[in-house]
């Protein structure tokens, strides 16, 4: 052991490796309710050629490799199963090369979501990305890498078919590219026209390989926005209310919250959808297109639109929205976390009521928050508790409560999102077993020795 | 340990780390070291872990702990109800550290010095006040205000510079006011943020007890750090005596032209204190006073105002320097930021931070392209 | 049980059907305006009960204190018709209900009340109302309830305004000045209408704000600037209190110009027409009443309710003119704020 950690120094220097207890426990865990594992290392890279190397090594040690973001999943896929070396991308944090008129930009392994939207807003202000409402710190690359969801998804799908391009680090140390770059100079696409190699990495929690740079595509960014919030009592209603939202083109993001708390939000369904335009008539007609298409809920008294209270609005408009890592706190407790399946829209009243349902079984409080993905093809449906982290009991309860909400979605046709370790193991369990066998057959080809994060996408 | 209630709830979602538009990392320990530990997210999670026994005290623990500059990057930006309480918290660890008697050997010189001379440097205390020998400075004898200096400024060479500067041109502004001279007492600040509450207690009494006793009605502090302690930690002053740091009776002045001023052309960046702006919302007296000034062009570093990147010297680390050196220590980047806006001279308004991006610029090798002066400095070039 | 005091022979021997004849957005003669109110009155179904969009106008419009408003929404709830859709009239329930985190300033004889709206407690900062303040209420727990005659609900006005109201008599207060138009209409207007007893004497702010003014007199500095005033629907409750509005502009010396939809003619913000019906009738309703206030070259929009505020503030903004608050546009004419 103390071999590696001179070899990991002389790759990264002495002042970015790290094995003390501090680090190890910080790094052992991730605010959501996984357990605790310790890293045997923690190392803080700048270029892919020192990633390059950390591979190289860890394959001739036969030491495990997990790479980390921000680690604001919260379903533990930074949290090192087997121990061996964290690799904390946050230090790779350029922004690589901008493409202004093919609308797309190259950034490193580490850089975050919150800087790409800074850099944008300052040099390139027509331009905009597809944010998540994790922290602002959630890397650009973990988030693709989970297949992670923003505000441009409804129109674009999930944030990782935004991706135009991949360098990856394989489990052998070779630098690979993926897509138009590996013949073109352009990064325009992370596969067509050629076979798409990005489903080898994408999703696969770096169990094949580590991302070092990701080519994101950019989007039309209008002056304007707001948003317009449509509350109905019928859950069953929903699925036929995105329909006809989705049917109009109209809207930016979808999203549908309900809660208990506060008390503005009880009982009902809130479907918030965002509307952009860079004028005043463009954004005057997507909303009367919007509020056109719900007509007949409105006639039938089904639902209507709300007033947006005016201290509601910004709350709402700022991205990524700090009041969802606020909800966190909800319990005093810092803590919180969430299954998140991807689900056909049409199961949204069976979710609800799940939520609802486990919330009072254990004495929880939640919020069950949907976002629209495609024109409606499917939903991110979470089922979101928040806990105290002082409270071992209410941890417990919300552990099983997301337990039973795991099993739950499976049988109703859902598949899980960012999967915990658990989660993982009921999906394979369930899976086709011929993709079963393709999945493994891929991960043992390109990783061996099994050091790319095991634990994650095993097939036994 | 105070604040104990409050450390589970840290989410660790890393918002303190940022600037308020994301732009850039602007805790200056994370930005240095890098690891989570460094940020104020890995401090809550590690206090947290020590007080329930998981992790011991360690000197690795201790370099985390105080490596912190108390900067406040942190409560401007976390997103939680409880963010004011961040550096307090931190404060109350290092609290802990103390009263059990396991704290790095810098942090404990520091606080067995100013307990036994008084002040940092080990330098008589009879020797105080020489600073102002020379000048037309005089001792305070019921002026309108006192001018209180504090141990950096009474005793470090670039910062007796400032010191004078800045009290000649409160005299030629025509300002009542005089100074303590030896009997100054240190202001304690950062004996408080290093966690020494009762060496802190007496100073603070000690002060409050002289001051009153001398009659003071209004003080001006040359260093936001003392500024700091007047203002918000010392309740035996509260609604007795004014507080003022010296940039907040100046821009008034200078804007009324009370100070006749020439043309002085130059191109000029201001660093903004942490313990003038975001611990005490002041961002605009210095700005003021520069722009007043004919000939002066002020252009911003994208990081200003709140969103100010420390010089890395609180905390007491311009004592300590646990925060240490290197390629990214914060003074480093902080001139490379100041280098980027094209300016020549990085305007500051605390001594600490004079000294601090000083030896920035000579470690940076810039000293034929950057020239770190306080304001006053740059107001006695402009005399007219 | 409270029951609404309504005399159907007054609608039967009325000389105009003025309720029904005057109502800008349904289409009826005298004939056809008493046919229907008796109608109503006799429990029968109406279209009105249907059509009405609750911009309480009638309530004005009727000479003769009968209350056709207040009945049209008493038969509404009693036959199920709603208004609003479900999820929003059980949302602004929610809202209302108290919760006991009220706030209590230096409470005396005579008390501003804010009733939950935060705009209001920011309001009352200032000199115009520093001989009373600190003596305030803020809280669902003094919230007059009377906006649920919007969502067809009185039965919830019943239960929660006696509480209200005791919650008031509890403080043993005399005078209430109400920081909102539509909570002195509750007191003066639909607390009577209900034989619900009100034992202290709501003021209108309108009518402390003039005579504040007067007390003021020498600080004025007249603005000298155009104005249209935005009425709200709750100003219908309170139509004596209406020429407040020019008095007050009167001695500000603001010129309050003459438009098309003032007075009786006034349009509402619109924001509850869309919850109601849509899209259409709200921006056919907001784009006229705002095409008004340019045609007549007003420079300022001012509002007497944060509802309405909320609704156009950002939309006159959009056409150049500044949206602003009468207490606001007060204040600026003693030189404050």
């Amino acid at each position: 052991m103390r071999d590696i950690r001179l070899s990991l120094a002389e790759i990264v220097g002495e002042d970015y490796v790290s094995n003390r207890e501090e680090e190890a426990y910080f790094y052992a865990r991730d605010p959501g309710l996984m357990p605790a594992h310790e890293p045997d290392y923690v190392i803080v890279p700048k270029t892919t050629e020192e990633i390059q190397k950390i591979v190289r090594l860890a394959n001739k040690e036969k030491v495990p490799i997990v790479p980390m973001g921000a680690g604001m999943a919260l379903t533990g896929l930074v949290i090192p199963i087997k121990g061996g070396i964290v690799i904390d991308m946050k230090r790779m944090n350029k922004i690589v090369e901008m493409n202004e008129k093919a609308r797309y930009v190259i950034v490193e392994g580490g850089t975050s979501h919150g800087a790409l939207k800074s850099y944008l807003e300052k040099n390139y202000p027509r331009l905009r990305h597809s944010i998540p409402d994790s922290p602002a710190t959630a890397t650009i690359a973990a988030n693709v890498m989970i297949h992670g969801q923003g505000r441009l998804t409804q129109q674009y799908g999930f944030n990782s078919d935004m991706v135009s391009g991949l360098e990856i680090v394989l489990p052998s140390g070779e630098i690979c590219k993926i897509g138009s770059c590996s013949i073109s100079k352009e990064w325009f696409s992370k596969g067509a026209p050629l076979p798409d190699l990005s489903g080898l990495f994408l999703g696969w929690f770096g169990a094949t390989g580590i991302i070092t740079k990701v080519a994101l595509k950019l989007y039309p960014r209008k002056k304007m926005r707001d948003v317009e919030i449509f509350v109905t009592d019928r859950d069953d209603l929903v699925p036929d209310i995105v329909y006809e939202l989705t049917h109009t083109e109209m809207a930016e993001d979808i999203v549908i919250f309900s809660q208990p708390k506060p008390l503005i939000f009880k009982d009902n369904h809130h479907i918030t959808i965002f509307i952009t335009g860079d004028t005043d008539e463009e954004l005057e007609f997507k909303r009367k297109m919007i509020w056109n298409a719900l007509d007949g809920f409105i006639k039938s008294k089904d639902g209507g639109f709300m007033s947006v209270p005016p201290v509601m609005k910004p709350t709402l408009l700022e991205m990524p929205q700090q009041s969802v890592s606020r909800f966190a706190d909800v319990k005093r407790g810092g803590g919180f976390e969430y299954s998140g399946p991807i689900i056909l829209v049409e199961k949204y009243p069976e979710c609800s009521r799940k939520v609802e349902e486990l919330s009072s079984k254990y004495d929880l409080g939640y919020s069950g928050m949907a976002r629209i993905i495609g024109r409606g093809h499917c939903m991110m449906y979470g089922f979101a508790f928040t806990f105290n982290r002082a409270d071992p009991d209410m941890m417990d309860r919300v552990r099983k409560a997301l337990h039973e909400a795991s099993d739950y979605v499976l049988e109703i046709g859902g598949v899980f999102w960012k999967a915990t370790v658990d989660e993982q193991r009921l999906a394979i369990e369930r899976m086709d077993p011929n993709t079963r066998n393709l999945m493994k057959m891929i991960k043992n080809k390109l990783d061996p020795n099994g050091i790319m994060n095991p634990g994650n996408w095993e097939v036994n | 340990m105070k604040y104990e209630e409050i450390v589970h709830r840290c989410f660790r979602c890393g918002y303190c780390k940022f600037t308020s538009d994301y732009y850039d990392f602007n805790c200056p320990s994370y930005r240095k070291f890098f690891f989570e530990s460094y940020a104020p997210g890995g401090r809550m999670w590690l206090i947290r872990a020590w007080l329930n026994d998981e992790i011991k005290n360690s000197n690795h623990l201790q370099e985390i702990l105080f490596s912190c500059a108390t900067c406040a990057n942190c409560v401007e930006h976390c997103v939680f109800t409880f963010s004011d309480d961040l550096v307090n918290i931190f404060i109350a660890a290092r609290e802990e550290m103390v009263n059990k008697g396991i704290i790095p050997p810098p942090v404990r010189d520091y606080l067995k010095n100013i307990n036994i001379s008084g002040n940092p440097y080990k330098e008589p205390a009879e020797e105080r006040g020489k600073w102002a020998d020379g000048t037309a400075i005089q001792l305070y004898d019921d002026q309108e205000y006192l001018f209180y200096i504090g141990c950096v400024g009474s005793y470090d060479e670039r910062a007796k510079k400032i010191a004078r500067a800045v009290g000649n041109i409160l005299i030629q502004a025509g300002v009542s006011m005089g100074i303590l001279g030896n009997r100054e007492l240190c202001d304690g600040n950062e004996v408080r943020t290093l966690g020494e509450m009762g060496l802190f207690q007496y100073l603070a009494e000690q002060n409050t007890t002289l001051f009153k006793e001398l009659g003071v009605k209004k003080i001006i502090t040359l260093d936001p750090h003392a500024f700091n302690a007047f203002n918000k930690d010392y309740p035996g002053l509260e609604g007795e005596i004014e507080i003022y740091h010296y940039t907040q009776i100046l821009a008034p002045l200078i804007q009324s032209k009370k100070i006749p001023l020439k043309e002085y052309k130059a191109a000029i960046t201001y660093h903004d204190p942490c313990y003038l702006g975001r611990h005490n919302e002041e961002y605009e007296a210095s700005r003021t006073i520069l722009a007043s000034i004919p000939g002066v062009e002020l252009i911003e570093m994208d990081q200003n105002r709140e969103n100010a990147f420390c010089c890395g010297g609180g905390g007491g680390n311009f004592f300590t320097d646990i925060l240490g050196g290197g390629n990214d220590s914060p003074n480093r980047i902080r001139v490379r930021q100041a280098l980027d806006t094209g300016v020549q001279i990085i305007a500051v308004a605390c001594p600490q931070c004079a000294k601090t991006l000083d030896d920035a610029v000579k470690t940076e090798e810039l000293e034929d392209k950057l020239e770190v002066l306080d304001v006053a400095e740059i107001v006695s070039r402009a005399l007219a | 049980m409270y029951q609404l005091k309504f005399d159907e022979n007054l609608c039967k021997t009325c000389p105009t059907g003025d309720c029904l004849v005057k109502c800008q957005y349904m289409d009826l003669d005298k004939n056809e305006a008493i046919e229907e109110m008796v109608k109503i009155s006799k429990g029968e179904d109406s279209f009105v009960l249907h059509d009405c969009v609750t911009c309480y106008g009638c309530e004005e419009y009727c000479k003769r204190g009968n209350h056709p408003f207040y009945l049209i929404t008493e038969r509404r709830q009693e036959k199920g018709i709603l208004t609003t859709p479900r999820a929003i009239t059980k949302q602004w329930i929610n809202i209302g209900e108290p919760r006991g985190k009220f706030k209590l300033g230096d409470i005396t004889k005579k008390i501003l009340s804010c009733g939950f709206m935060p705009e209001l407690v920011q309001l009352t900062r200032g000199r115009l109302f520093d001989d009373v303040m600190p003596s305030y209420v803020f809280g669902q727990e003094f919230f007059c309830n009377v906006v649920y005659i919007h969502f067809a609900n009185t039965s919830i006005i019943k239960e929660r305004l006696p509480m209200v109201i005791d919650n008031f008599k509890k403080l043993g207060v005399e005078e209430v000045v109400c920081m909102h138009d539509e909570c002195y209409g509750a007191f003066a207007s639909l607390a009577p209408a209900y034989g619900m007893e009100v034992p202290f004497k709501p003021i209108h702010y309108f009518e402390y704000l003039y005579n504040r003014l007067i007390e003021l007199k020498n600080e004025i500095k007249p603005l000298n600037v155009t104005v249209a005033y935005q009425r709200p629907c709750s100003s219908r409750l309170s139509s004596d209190k209406h020429h407040f509005v020019a008095d007050i502009m009167q001695l500000i010396g603001i010129d309050l110009v003459e438009r098309t939809y003032q007075n009786e003619n006034a349009l509402c913000c619109g924001d509850i027409l869309g919850m109601l019906t849509g899209y259409d009738l709200r921006y056919d309703v907001q784009r006229r009443n705002i095409d008004d206030i340019v045609e007549h070259s007003a420079e300022y929009c001012v509002f007497n309710c944060s509802a309405c505020q909320n609704a156009l503030a950002t939309k006159v903004a959009k056409r150049g003119i500044k949206p602003i608050h009468i207490i606001d546009l007060c204040k600026m004419a003693i030189g404050e704020k």
